[in-house]
C-alpha cells in the first residue's frame, strides 16, 4: 500500500451507525466540536463514503445493518481505515446475546483500530485516529 | 490575421494565468476555512489545507459507479475546471487587460459562469445515484433562480456605460477603465450599492456555499451532485471550486472596485502590473471573506423553495430596484 504524506494531514471521516444506542454517536459529535477542533489537523466529517478515508463504525452490527455496512465499506476508495468505536462493536456489549446481532464489527468487515468504552470519551476517539495512522505507517514500512 | 508571436504569447500567458488562478483559488478556499474556524472560536486548518486535501485526493482510488455513464461522469469535472479557467482568462487582473479580452465580453462571461454548474448537473445525472439526481435537479433550480438578479446587475452596468457614451459597454476592459461609481450621481450611487449587495448574495449561490449549498447538502443528500465522486475526479472539482471562487471575486472587483494602486504610487511597466495584480488578489480575498465566509458561517442552509423565493422575489426586486435607480439617476442628470 502506498500512502502519501498528505494522507495523514487530511483524514476525511465517514460515520456509520450499525445499530448503536446513539451514545457513541453523540461522543463523535462531541469530538468535532470547537473544544477539540480536529479540523486543525485536516480531519473533516463527510457525508458520503466515496469521499472518506476513515470509517467510524458504532454499535453492534444488527442483522439488517450487516449488508449495508459491507456495502458502505466496499464503496470507500482505498487506502482506507476502519475504526470501531465503543464496546458494542468489539463484543456486542450489553447486547452480546441478542437474537438479532450479526456479530461484532470485525465479523463483517476488517477493523484496524478498536476504541473501547461505553461510550468512549472524545479524547479516546482522537487517540484512536492517531493510532490508526501509526498502524498505516507500520503497514507501509512492511512491519506488519 | 494573427501573427505566430501573438498566438504564442497568448498561449503562454493563458497557461501561466491558469496555474496562478489554481494556486490562488486553493489559497482562497484555505483562507475561507481558516476565517470560518476563527469565527466559531476554533483554530482551524492551516492555509495550505486545500493543497494537502488535493494531494491526498489525487493519490486515492478513483471509483466509477457501476450504473454511471463513464464518459459523462469523467468529463464533468474536466469541463467544470476548464470552463472556470476560461472565465478567468476573460477577467482583467489588476491593470493587466484580459488575455482573451478581444474575443468576448460580459455577456459571454455570464454564459461561461453557467457552464461549471451545468457540468456538475451533467455529472450528477450521469452518476446514476438518486442522491446525485436530486442534487442535480436542485443545482438547476438554484441556477435558474440566481440568474435573474445577476442579469439585472449586468444590464445596469452595461446600460450605465452605454448612456454615458462609452464605446463597447459590454467589454470588461471598458468597464474597468471607467469605474461605474464615477458615472452616476447620488441616486445612482444608492442604486449601485443595492446592486453590489445583490451581487454579494449571488456569489455564494453561484459557488454553492452555505446558505445556498442545497445541491450539495451534506446532511440530507450526502454530498448531492458530488456524492459518487471520489479520488481524482473529486480533486478536479475542488480545484474548479477554487478557481470559481477567484472568478466570482474577480468579477465583483472588475465591476464594482476596478481601481488600481499603480497610478497612486506612480509606477509603470512591469512593477505596475505586479503591484496591481497583488492589489487585485487582496481585493478578491477581502470581498470573498465578506460575501462568502461571513455569510456561510453566520447562516444555516436554505431549503430549495426558499432559495427560489429569495432570488426571484427579494433579490430580483432588489436588482430591478437598483437598475431603476441607476436609470432614474441618468434621466434626472439629463434634465438638469
Amino acid at each position: 500500500m502506498t500512502l502519501s504524506p498528505s494522507f495523514k494531514r487530511s483524514l476525511w471521516v465517514f460515520h456509520f451507525n450499525a445499530g448503536s444506542c446513539n451514545g457513541c454517536d453523540i461522543e463523535i459529535v462531541a469530538t468535532i466540536t470547537p473544544r477539540y477542533d480536529p479540523e486543525r489537523f485536516g480531519v473533516r466529517l463527510v457525508g458520503s463514503p466515496k469521499h472518506a478515508d476513515v470509517l467510524l463504525v458504532t454499535g453492534p452490527v444488527t442483522k439488517k445493518m450487516a449488508p449495508r455496512l459491507r456495502r458502505v465499506y466496499e464503496q470507500m476508495p482505498s487506502p482506507k481505515v476502519v475504526i470501531c468505536i465503543g464496546t458494542c462493536g468489539q463484543s456486542g456489549g450489553v447486547f452480546y446475546d441478542s437474537y438479532n446481532l450479526d456479530g461484532p464489527v470485525d465479523d463483517v468487515i476488517p477493523v484496524d483500530v478498536y476504541v473501547p468504552g461505553c461510550a468512549p470519551r472524545p479524547e479516546a476517539i482522537i487517540y484512536g485516529v492517531v493510532t490508526a495512522l501509526t498502524k498505516l505507517e507500520r503497514i507501509e514500512r512492511g512491519e506488519e | 490575421m494573427l501573427s505566430m508571436d501573438v498566438i504564442l504569447v497568448t498561449i503562454l500567458a493563458a497557461g501561466a494565468l491558469s496555474i496562478i488562478g489554481i494556486v490562488v483559488g486553493l489559497i482562497l478556499l484555505g483562507i475561507d476555512r481558516r476565517i470560518s474556524a476563527r469565527m466559531q472560536a476554533r483554530i482551524g486548518p492551516p492555509l495550505r489545507q486545500p493543497f494537502i486535501d488535493l494531494k491526498k485526493l489525487l493519490s486515492k482510488e478513483n471509483i466509477i459507479p457501476e450504473n454511471a455513464i463513464p464518459s459523462l461522469f469523467n468529463a464533468a469535472p474536466i469541463v467544470a475546471l476548464a470552463s472556470s479557467i476560461v472565465v478567468l482568462l476573460y477577467l482583467p487582473i489588476g491593470s493587466m487587460m484580459p488575455i482573451l479580452g478581444g474575443y468576448g465580453d460580459l455577456i459571454l462571461v455570464m454564459y461561461l459562469l453557467a457552464v461549471p454548474a451545468l457540468a456538475m448537473v451533467a455529472g450528477g445525472f450521469a452518476s446514476g445515484s438518486p442522491y446525485a439526481t436530486v442534487g442535480a435537479q436542485r443545482e438547476m433550480v438554484s441556477m435558474i433562480a440566481y440568474e435573474l438578479p445577476l442579469a439585472s446587475i449586468v444590464i445596469a452596468v452595461a446600460w450605465l456605460l452605454y448612456s454615458s457614451g462609452i464605446a463597447d459597454p459590454f467589454a470588461l476592459s471598458s468597464i474597468v477603465a471607467n469605474p461605474i461609481w464615477s458615472l452616476v450621481g447620488p441616486i445612482g450611487m444608492v442604486g449601485l450599492f443595492v446592486l453590489l449587495l445583490t451581487f454579494a448574495w449571488v456569489s455564494p449561490a453561484e459557488l454553492s456555499k452555505i446558505p445556498f449549498d442545497t445541491p450539495e447538502a451534506e446532511t440530507e443528500l450526502a454530498g448531492g451532485v458530488l456524492v459518487e465522486y471520489s479520488g481524482k475526479n473529486l480533486g478536479l472539482f475542488t480545484i474548479a471550486q477554487g478557481v470559481k471562487t477567484l472568478v466570482m471575486g474577480g468579477l465583483a472587483v472588475a465591476i464594482f472596485f476596478p481601481w488600481n494602486l499603480s497610478p497612486l504610487l506612480g509606477l509603470a511597466g512591469y512593477a505596475a502590473l505586479a503591484v496591481d495584480a497583488v492589489f487585485f488578489f487582496a481585493k478578491v480575498i477581502l470581498l470573498m471573506i465578506l460575501s462568502v465566509t461571513v455569510i456561510r458561517t453566520g447562516l444555516a442552509r436554505f431549503r430549495i423553495t426558499h432559495v427560489v423565493t429569495l432570488f426571484w422575489v427579494w433579490f430580483g426586486v432588489a436588482g430591478l430596484f437598483g437598475l431603476s435607480l441607476v436609470i432614474l439617476d441618468s434621466v434626472l442628470a439629463g434634465w438638469f
